[in-house]
């Protein structure tokens, strides 16, 4: 009998804090009354800090492997998940009076949201599948009941349906690539597969490049690139918009970390492969996200719409294969989650009690009522859009100019020639904002807390502050894969 | 004046009108008569800040000065690389001149918002400096696109009827040019690692590579300048922008159309622009013959500046490349005649229009207004603004004495040199101009008066007064005696000249 050695644990902190917070804020939720559900919040953002803060305490100066090589920890792993915490704490600031004015204020919200980071933890340490698809079931079986939670709401429930029966198919098939490729090399650990596949590569391509397939038909669907999109247009709308704007940010960055770990760190070797399936996703997504984002009204949707197309553009980071490309997709991804949070925590300050902001018609003569929130949605518009001086910009040109390096020059024009396109529909947003007037019978006054406007305002800032000194972000960037 | 050798002044240029506009917008709308205040004591400041500029310029060299280089994005060898040459000075100094006008303009004229309106003015201000004084691509690029933002604002907030449809076509046609140069400049990146623009005037490229660089860079200066094919945008934007935004779009935004193509295309890709020249020419000229017919007919007064407008920015062009045919007759005194024709033509149509557009903004906030047929007969009732409108009139339309003619006689001697049908088709701009504005000023000022709407006309106060009397007195100046303008920018034409004789192949 082999001995048992005992995993080194330190690592795996913040996730051991993470697990026990969460638990403790289930439990301590139970005994409080409605009125102090505020408490519930507290507890949450604290657990976030907390995290954050082990996560610093842990982070190695060269990366770390743990629990018989599944578990890795490195500057790549560090840097996603601070962003990760960041984003989820804006989330559940900024969600706090729209789930009171929906009467959906409960503590389940914090602890499966807690969960959800739990999960995306994991998925970005891992470096096994089977620990991969541990963290995705973990993030998406929260993400599905965080959806269902407004239980009066029938597209809610249309849309955790939607999301829970398609993602399973999803999972399903990630699972058999996942078995395919443990068939071929008889281990599920990311560094083994990668010898293994560099050993088999010329003798057995065609079962590597079937069961590649399918890996990368689960991770497109859980990024949301055509045509496996479906879920997300559905999902954004119907869902209460807080948890839209958890959905369309902070997953992003761990399917993004999964995209790394499955491809990059565990199959490089197929790189010829799977760089051509990603540039047919990439292209589509880009195409047909901007295209049908032109015929939306409602607000919602079209920013499902648009982060297809965003998805896009970090897949052509990814997909040209170099340590510059990866660092302006992870660039990207960052940013994008940043500037969606603004985009969606402005509309949900229009909400009121008998009318739940979703439309771009809700967003008409902003500037008249409430110019700095114009001015700021304006500033996420302009950056998903890609206009100087915001960090929108800057992210978009790290992703051409790394596509470019590699001698595809060709996709670089495509992406740009639809980022054109797209400009259209934020455009016609920032005309409702500025050039309409507000409609008589809908008077706007927004009542928002100190703590949501200083936190919004310090959010929408950031987009410039980046534009202006990216660096401050891609310095990290570029270090999570020196 | 030691004192100004330490200052950054280009970086003071650059920034201050941004900052004050971001003060403008502070003072909100409660109090808009302190929120013009502050906007016009910034845009003179920041007009004082550029004279030093211009009296500090060394005329005998071709380098840059005022230089300031910071590395700013270390990933991608971007640095924050400000400075000026005989080229962009001008073009500095004609920008901080035309915003204090247009601050001017808008004092009692701008009653919703005007904290706003000012503010995207000043921060637009900041832009088109640090467009001109960029030397580093990226930073221009940066500068040259945030400018789209503040002016599809204006067109949009403050314009006319059809605004919407005019600010969209604007944004959107001007973007598309934009995304395709930065494409290309990535490119150049990729093969020499330096996005300088005085590395990339000397990066050796293939003609292949030249010519789709080339190309690249002529959609999105053509859109900007603007050229005929790519020019629809321009007329519906002046007409449904406000009066200081039509100003500034003429006055300014097409001069960068301009300066792109002297700063990019012609020394980056040589051979190309040698190649394709017949391209250039050919719209060019296009624009000046077409382009002036079509004003003829026009009804809307804006509308006919604005096409006059394509005309005269196609001498530009034209001036800029008829110089390999001239070169090649082994003449270098004319390619030289034909850029600084180019320039200054640029100079002067900047003035000229400015004034043109604010004398029918001066029209049209009496009578609200803009069509000839509702107008006959000013001069009856307001003799002083007919006087001003005359005199603008003849400047654009050539008249020598005026800055109007200075540029045009510049490039129609030098495509004399180039081709005698170049010369006789560009020289159709001196009747065809004058045909349009003679004619418009002929219905709108002369005659008995039209209607009672004329007859109940007041002539222009002290403010208007002083707006048109100051750029009179530009156009004046420079049709006289425009040798302090030609004077700074020869050494950099002269350099110019010899970097793009020299082919990179």
């Amino acid at each position: 009998m082999t001995p048992f050695i005992q995993p080194n644990l330190l690592p795996a902190l913040p996730e051991m804090v993470m697990l026990a917070m969460a638990c403790l804020v289930l439990v301590v939720d139970l005994f409080l009354p409605q009125e102090k559900r505020g408490f519930t919040l507290l507890l949450s953002l604290l657990t976030l800090i907390l995290v954050g803060m082990a996560t610093v305490y842990v982070s190695p100066a060269n990366s770390i492997s743990t629990f018989g090589g599944s578990f890795i920890l490195d500057k790549l792993a560090v840097t996603l998940k601070l962003s990760v915490y960041v984003v989820t704490f804006m989330v559940f600031v900024y969600s706090r009076d729209y789930l009171k004015d929906l009467k959906i204020y409960k503590g389940e919200y914090y602890v499966l949201g807690l969960f959800a980071v739990l999960g995306m933890m994991i998925m970005i340490s891992a470096h096994s599948f089977l620990l991969i698809y541990l963290g995705l079931e973990l993030l998406s079986l929260s993400l599905y009941a965080m959806i269902a939670s407004n239980r009066d709401s029938v597209t809610a429930s249309e849309a955790a349906m939607k999301y829970f029966v398609l993602g399973a198919l999803a999972s399903g098939l990630l699972l058999y690539g996942i078995s395919m490729f443990y068939g071929i090399s008889g281990t599920l650990d990311i560094t083994e597969l990668a010898a293994v596949i560099k050993s088999q590569a010329a003798s057995n391509p065609v079962m590597l490049a079937f069961a590649l397939t399918f890996i990368v038909v689960g991770l497109s669907f859980k990024l949301g690139a055509v045509p496996f999109h479906m879920w997300l247009p559905d999902v954004y709308q119907g869902a209460p918009t807080s948890v839209t704007l958890f959905i369309g940010t902070a997953p992003k960055i761990a399917g993004f970390a999964m995209a790394i770990r499955l491809l990059v760190d565990g199959m490089s070797d197929l790189y010829v492969d799977w760089s051509q399936m990603l540039i047919v996703l990439a292209v589509a997504s880009m195409a047909l996200g901007n295209i049908i984002a032109i015929s939306q009204t409602n607000f919602k949707r079209m920013l499902a719409y648009s982060t297809i197309s965003h998805v896009g553009f970090i897949l052509l980071g990814l997909l040209s294969g170099t340590e510059l490309g990866f660092s302006s997709a992870m660039f990207y991804t960052i940013t994008y989650a940043i500037t969606s949070s603004v985009a969606f925590a402005v509309l949900m300050l229009l909400n009121r009690e008998n009318h739940e902001a979703g439309e771009i018609a809700d967003l008409r003569g902003l500037n008249d009522t409430n110019p700095w929130y114009a001015a700021l949605l304006a500033i996420a518009l302009f950056s998903m859009a890609g206009v100087p001086p915001t960090v929108g910009f800057y992210a978009k040109l790290t992703v051409i100019n790394s596509v470019i390096q590699v001698d595809m020059v060709w996709l670089a024009l495509t992406a740009v020639l639809f980022s054109v396109i797209g400009l259209f529909y934020y455009l016609r947003v920032i005309k409702a904002m500025y050039f309409d007037k507000p409609d008589e019978n809908q008077v706007i006054t927004i009542k928002e807390a100190l703590d949501v406007k200083i936190l919004l305002s310090a959010n929408g800032l950031s987009l410039l502050l980046l534009g202006l000194f990216p660096s401050l972000l891609m310095a990290w960037c570029v270090a999570a894969f020196a | 004046m030691t004192m100004f050798a330490d200052l950054p002044l280009l970086s003071l240029v650059v920034w201050l009108p941004i900052i004050g506009g971001i003060f403008v917008l502070f003072a909100g709308d409660k109090d808009p008569s302190g929120a013009r205040k502050i906007a016009l004591v910034f845009s003179i400041l920041t007009f004082l800040l550029t004279i030093p500029l211009y009296t500090l310029f060394d005329s005998s060299s071709f380098a840059m000065q005022f230089a300031e280089k910071h590395v700013w994005i270390s990933e991608f060898n971007i640095h924050y690389h400000l400075g000026i040459d005989g080229i962009s000075m001008p073009l500095i100094l004609l920008t901080s001149f035309i915003t204090i006008l247009v601050i001017i303009s808008a004092w009692e004229v701008i009653q919703y918002r005007a904290s706003q309106y000012l503010a995207a003015f000043l921060i637009m201000e900041g832009f088109m400096i640090g467009t001109f004084s960029a030397l580093d691509s990226i930073l221009f690029y940066i500068f040259f696109e945030a400018m789209l933002i503040p002016m599809f604002l204006i067109i949009g907030v403050w314009g006319g009827v059809n605004r919407i449809y005019a600010t969209l076509k604007f944004f959107l046609y001007t973007f598309i040019g934009s995304v395709l140069m930065l494409v290309a400049l990535i490119y150049m990146y990729s093969k020499s690692g330096s996005f300088a623009i005085l590395d990339l005037h000397d990066l050796p490229l293939t003609i292949k590579e030249q010519t789709y660089i080339f190309l690249a860079f002529l959609v999105a200066f053509a859109v900007k300048v603007p050229m005929w094919p790519v020019h629809t945008w321009l007329p519906d934007a002046h007409v449904e922008a406000p009066t200081g935004g039509s100003v500034i779009l003429a006055a300014i935004m097409l001069k960068i159309g301009g300066y792109g193509f002297l700063r990019f295309s012609l020394p980056i890709t040589p051979d190309a622009s040698n190649q394709l020249d017949w391209l250039i020419i050919t719209m060019s000229l296009t624009a000046v013959v077409y382009i002036g017919f079509v004003a003829l007919v026009q009804q809307d007064m804006k509308k006919l500046i604005a096409y006059s407008s394509i005309a005269h920015m196609g001498f530009v062009t034209l001036g800029f490349f008829i110089i390999f045919r001239i070169t090649s007759s082994g003449d270098s005194q004319g390619a030289i005649l034909a850029l600084e024709g180019g320039m200054v033509q640029m100079v002067s149509h900047g003035f000229i229009s400015a004034a043109m557009f604010l004398s029918v903004g001066v029209l049209y906030d009496r009578m609200h207004s803009r069509q000839i047929a509702d107008y006959g007969g000013v001069v009856n009732t307001m003799p002083v603004f007919a006087a001003f409108m005359v005199f603008f009139a003849m400047s654009n339309a050539g008249l020598p004495g005026t800055s109007g003619f200075v540029g045009e006689f510049m490039v129609i001697l030098a495509a004399f040199k180039a081709n005698f049908w170049f010369a006789f088709l560009a020289a159709t701009t001196l009747i065809i101009g004058a045909g349009y504005t003679l004619w418009m000023v002929k219905r709108v000022v002369f005659g008995d008066i039209a209607n009672d709407n004329v007859k109940a006309l007041t002539d222009i106060n002290k403010r208007e007064f002083l707006i048109l009397g100051l750029l009179a007195i530009a156009v004046l100046v420079l049709g006289l005696w425009p040798d302090p303008l030609v004077d700074v920018m020869h050494p950099t034409i002269n350099n110019l000249l010899q970097h793009i004789s020299v082919s990179k192949l």
